[in-house]
């Protein structure tokens, strides 16, 4: 296998007018986790279904795990596991039918499929949801499931769009330790998600927005790099506050936090923290403090939303 | 091998949601049930007691055996009686009867000139003044009601006169074979078992692609190694099992409470069976994949629904239809079935016999499935 599990470049995918994907270059490295952080209709599941071979490029080429789609599509079928961001087993279907449905699918023998089934339930904690209908089962054991079901054949390459969209803040942590327990394992991992914290775990991610790829890179390197930097300051009237910031252009944004302003200033400014306490607007803040940029910074500099007044 | 696998992995989950869907597998049993009783019930070819009028103008002994004489045929029941013709015209307006007989006054005198009397032949003279002896005014527009009074046109009259009928000699000998009796529910048990299929087995699997769309698990499916040709076998096969159960329990009370015998060989049957149902299973198919929801297979269901239970033969005979109709008709696999069933059910007719349309079901079940599997995309788009 290459070093790469996914080239992609130039990807893109129209429907009609709109650009739901357009020119995305992508290298995902193999046993790696990636990550397509991007807001709703940003083009995630568009990209996602494009690098599975669901759906036909409008323009581009992309090869993964040295397949190359579409042509190739059926041959990468087997070593792909891919989990649908709408929950895509059988409702009526208990928890071992749909994985002895799935193993079966797979030409898993029957023993084979037996055993592979006690050991996804084991290490997903449904053993005693065995016979539970999926239908009733809650958001998270409906996602465990659905990752039992796309990881039973062993693939080497799991793509995962938005798995964590219904789980809570715990559950979502044991699920991120069962990604890495696959990582290790030699997987790679491509994962859609909207959520911050999530993204921060991937080895790399990609930030889309609006079918475009803003920034790619490792979530560090991302932020050390983001080119602006972060001062939080207390002030009285913060709404009027943030309105006169945003109206300067050093000002990338400016977000509320509770009591307290959130104000990414453009990296040209030397020392944005006296520079923003010498500003006439700001000669009310009782205090000011540079603090680590987050990856939430990263992702508003990038698309540029807090512009537009999120 | 995998393949033979993976369509079976498909034939067992569809039977499990199957037996899940309780208002579907009560329909594969109540709709054969429930039709059968009905339509072996309900639909009478033979018209009798046709709820009728008279307007007795005569009102005298020989007009009322008259009418009793036409009550004992009971083609009609005479159920109303008015003083004038324009009364009875109104009852059958505001539909109280289908029909009214007009008894003239001078009833008696016509009678007497009367051919059908058989007072002996009339002087010519007389042959030319002679008239019916009543009249009959017929609400026309449904055909078979109008068509069985007609048929009282050429009445013979002796029995008025409690005479023995004329055993005058028939113009032709009629030997019915088959269905002596001449009961319809004879032609419409097998019939029956056609319409029903047609039924059942193209609305089941019309649904059976488009529900996996719908509910989303398609997304998954063509992620997977699976053939389109395996999963549109793996769709229809638990339905040919359903297909034999509904046509054993249609024959079988069609046995049992209409004494329809089932005269042909059983593997004549299945065979013939079999082939509609796969024809009819992968017509389903052609449509599951061209309908993007449940309700639009629905519609194009009954789109092949209807014409299959009214130009098929099922309703009225396939050869007395325009030639356009008969043409339309050849295409749906209903016909075909229709004329195989009833000729293996009642005429005892071998696979010879019905070979043509044998081998035009085979051919509309190889197409269907083709057409199917091609328009099966594993994309999304
Ligand atoms: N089949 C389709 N036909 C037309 N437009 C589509 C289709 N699929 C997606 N789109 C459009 O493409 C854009 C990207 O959609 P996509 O589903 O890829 O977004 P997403 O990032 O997955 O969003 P979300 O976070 O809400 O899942 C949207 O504007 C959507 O309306
Ligand atoms: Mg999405």
């Amino acid at each position: 296998m290459t070093q790469w599990a996914i080239e992609a470049t130039a990807l893109t995918r129209r429907f009609g007018e709109l650009a739901a994907v357009s020119s995305l270059d992508l290298q995902v490295p193999s046993g790696s986790i990636y990550g397509f952080l991007g807001p709703n209709g940003s083009g995630k599941t568009t990209a996602i279904r494009m690098l599975t071979g669901l759906l036909k490029p409008s323009d581009g080429h992309v090869s993964v795990l040295g397949l190359s789609l579409p042509q190739e599509a059926e041959a990468l079928k087997r070593q792909i596991g891919y989990m649908t961001q709408r929950f895509s087993l059988y409702e009526d279907l208990t928890v071992w039918e749909n994985l002895q449905f799935v193993a079966r699918i797979y030409s898993l023998g029957f023993r084979e499929a037996r055993k592979r089934i006690q050991q996804l339930l084991s290490t997903y904690g449904l053993e005693a949801l065995a016979r539970q209908r999926a239908g009733s089962m809650s958001g998270g054991q409906r996602q465990r499931l659905a990752l039992a079901a796309a990881t039973l054949h062993n693939p080497s390459l799991l793509f995962l769009d938005e798995p964590t969209s219904a789980v809570d803040p715990q559950n979502r942590r044991d699920f991120w330790e069962q990604l890495f327990d696959l990582c290790d394992r030699g997987t790679t991992i491509l994962v859609s998600t909207h959520y911050m914290d999530e993204a921060e775990r991937c080895h790399r991610l990609a930030i889309l927005d609006s079918g475009q790829k803003r920034a790619d890179g490792p979530p560090e390197v991302l932020m050390a790099t983001m080119g602006a930097r972060v001062v939080e300051l207390e002030a009285p009237d913060l709404r009027q506050l943030k309105q006169d910031l945003l109206g300067l252009p050093e000002v990338v944004s400016a977000a509320q936090l509770g009591a307290r302003l959130r104000v990414l200033v453009d990296d040209r400014v030397e020392r944005p923290q006296q520079w923003l306490a010498g500003l006439p607007q700001a000669r009310m803040a009782t205090s000011l403090e540079a603090v680590r940029p987050s990856l939430e910074d990263v992702f508003v500099t990038c698309t540029g939303a807090a512009r537009e007044g999120q | 091998m995998n393949g033979l696998r993976r369509i079976l992995a498909i034939i067992a989950k569809e039977l499990t949601q199957l037996r899940r869907d309780r208002m579907t597998f009560g329909m594969v049993v109540m709709i054969p049930l429930i039709q059968l009783l009905l339509f072996g019930f309900a639909i009478n070819t033979n018209i009798r007691h046709i709820p009728v009028a008279v307007v007795d103008q005569s009102n005298s002994g020989l007009s009322r055996v008259l009418m009793q004489t036409i009550a004992a045929t009971q083609v009609v029941e005479f159920t109303e009686r008015y003083a004038t013709p324009q009364e009875a015209e109104a009852a059958i307006v505001d539909a109280t009867v289908r029909a009214a007989l007009i008894i003239p006054a001078d009833l008696s005198e016509r009678v007497a000139r009367h051919p059908a009397v058989g007072l002996g032949s009339p002087p010519s003279t007389d042959q030319e003044t002679s008239r019916p002896v009543a009249q009959w005014v017929v609400d026309g527009s449904d055909t078979m009601i109008a068509a069985a009074i007609k048929g009282l046109r050429a009445m013979p009259l002796q029995e008025l006169f409690r005479q023995p009928a004329n055993r005058n000699v028939p113009t032709f000998e009629v030997a019915l074979y088959f269905n002596p009796e001449q009961r319809t529910v004879v032609n419409i048990v097998p019939g029956l078992v056609g319409i029903i299929l047609t039924m059942t087995m193209i609305m089941f699997t019309s649904a059976a692609i488009v529900r996996e769309r719908e509910r989303g698990n398609m997304e998954m499916l063509i992620n997977t190694p699976v053939r389109p040709m395996e999963l549109m076998l793996g769709k229809i096969i638990p339905y040919v099992f359903i297909g034999f159960v509904q046509v054993s329990i249609i024959l079988g009370l069609g046995y049992w409470v209409f004494q329809v015998p089932v005269v042909g060989g059983l593997g004549h049957l299945a065979a013939i069976t079999g082939l509609f149902i796969a024809a009819s299973l992968s017509l389903g198919l052609v449509i599951s994949t061209l309908a993007s929801n449940q309700l639009q297979a629905m519609q194009m269901t009954v789109f092949v629904l209807m014409p299959s239970i009214l130009l098929s033969g099922f309703m009225f005979p396939y050869e007395g239809m325009p030639e356009l109709a008969q043409h339309i008709a050849e295409v749906l696999p209903a016909t075909h079935f229709m004329r195989a069933v009833r000729g293996v059910v009642l005429r005892d007719a071998s696979l010879a016999d019905m070979s043509d349309d044998a081998f035009w079901l085979l051919g509309f079940t190889v197409l269907g499935l083709v057409l199917a599997s091609l328009r099966f995309k594993k994309r999304l788009d």
